[in-house]
């Protein structure tokens, strides 16, 4: 018979931890996945079609999609701050920091949805071209997962007014929290891709 | 000073200094390969703050950490190989 010890797996020290459920980890890694085959498809789309996507990105609002960055970076910041809050019990800290991070993304949204606006009023469509059916697929894919990640945020809100999450366990507020950062991190990437670099 | 201590201040601080640049260069037009390449570069080291930052793997497991650096490492080269084609 073999002996059980009190040694934990490798990778499953307490100094080694992954943060929320194993769960999230696997979904945001298919999500991550399905961008990168996204972003690597409008990069070589472009290689064959150089002078159409340098001349249609001239047209996308650059100021509008780094006013976005920003928004996205400091609402995954005040949501770092909201598991911070937890982790040292400070259960007032949790909810208002995660309706900070919330205000962030619908201040993404409004300005998409006017960016949006000024491009389908100029008449451009997924039809018009290839970089405009990337374009707007692309940041629409994205816009969901604002949408979903907003969503998820709420579910916390609710659930940290009630004192759910504190330094015992906050493992359902980090799992939020780990998808609402994969919105920013996509977006990172997708900002200099579609908007700056030519 | 003290909340510079705070490693997801200091990242909060970085990626925005790093989104005016990116900012910047798109308005100075610049093109060509050394733009694509500091472009890229700057937006790997946002990705790999927010991984280790926002996302906290700084501590996890090395498996979790390969992976979504990993994934980084992919779509960066994948983008730079499509623009590379793209100017030869």
């Amino acid at each position: 018979m073999t002996t059980v010890t009190d040694t934990p797996a490798p990778g499953n020290t307490p100094d080694k931890r992954l943060p929320g459920d194993l769960a999230i980890w696997f979904f945001i890694l298919a999500e991550m996945l399905a961008f990168a085959v996204f972003f690597a498809s409008y990069a070589f789309a472009r290689a064959n079609n150089v002078e159409l996507f340098n001349l249609s990105q001239q047209t996308l609002n650059r100021d509008a999609g780094a006013l976005n960055t920003v928004l996205l970076i400091t609402g995954s910041w005040f949501v770092v701050l909201a598991v911070q809050a937890a982790h040292r019990n400070d259960q007032r800290a949790v909810p208002r920091n995660i309706a900070l991070g919330f205000l962030c993304g619908a201040g993404f949204l409004v300005v998409k949805v006017f960016e949006y606006a000024a491009k389908f009023g100029a008449g451009i469509s997924m039809s018009t071209n290839t970089f405009y059916m990337f374009y707007i697929s692309l940041t629409f894919f994205h816009f969901m997962h604002v949408i979903l990640g907003m969503v998820i945020l709420t579910i916390l809100w609710f659930q940290a007014r009630k004192g759910v999450y504190s330094s015992h366990d906050a493992h359902g507020l980090e799992s939020g929290a780990a998808y609402w950062h994969m919105v920013d991190l996509l977006w990172i990437i997708l900002f200099p891709l579609v908007y700056v670099m030519r | 000073m003290n909340a510079l201590k705070n490693s997801a201040h200091r990242a909060w601080i970085i990626l925005l200094v790093a989104t005016s640049i990116t900012w910047y260069l798109g308005e100075v037009g610049a093109a060509g390969t050394l733009s694509i390449v500091a472009m890229l570069a700057i937006a790997f080291v946002k990705g790999r703050l927010v991984i280790l930052d926002f996302m906290e793997l700084r501590g996890a497991p090395l498996m979790w950490r390969l992976l979504l650096e990993g994934w980084l490492i992919l779509v960066s080269s994948l983008i730079l190989l499509a623009y590379w084609i793209s100017l030869k």
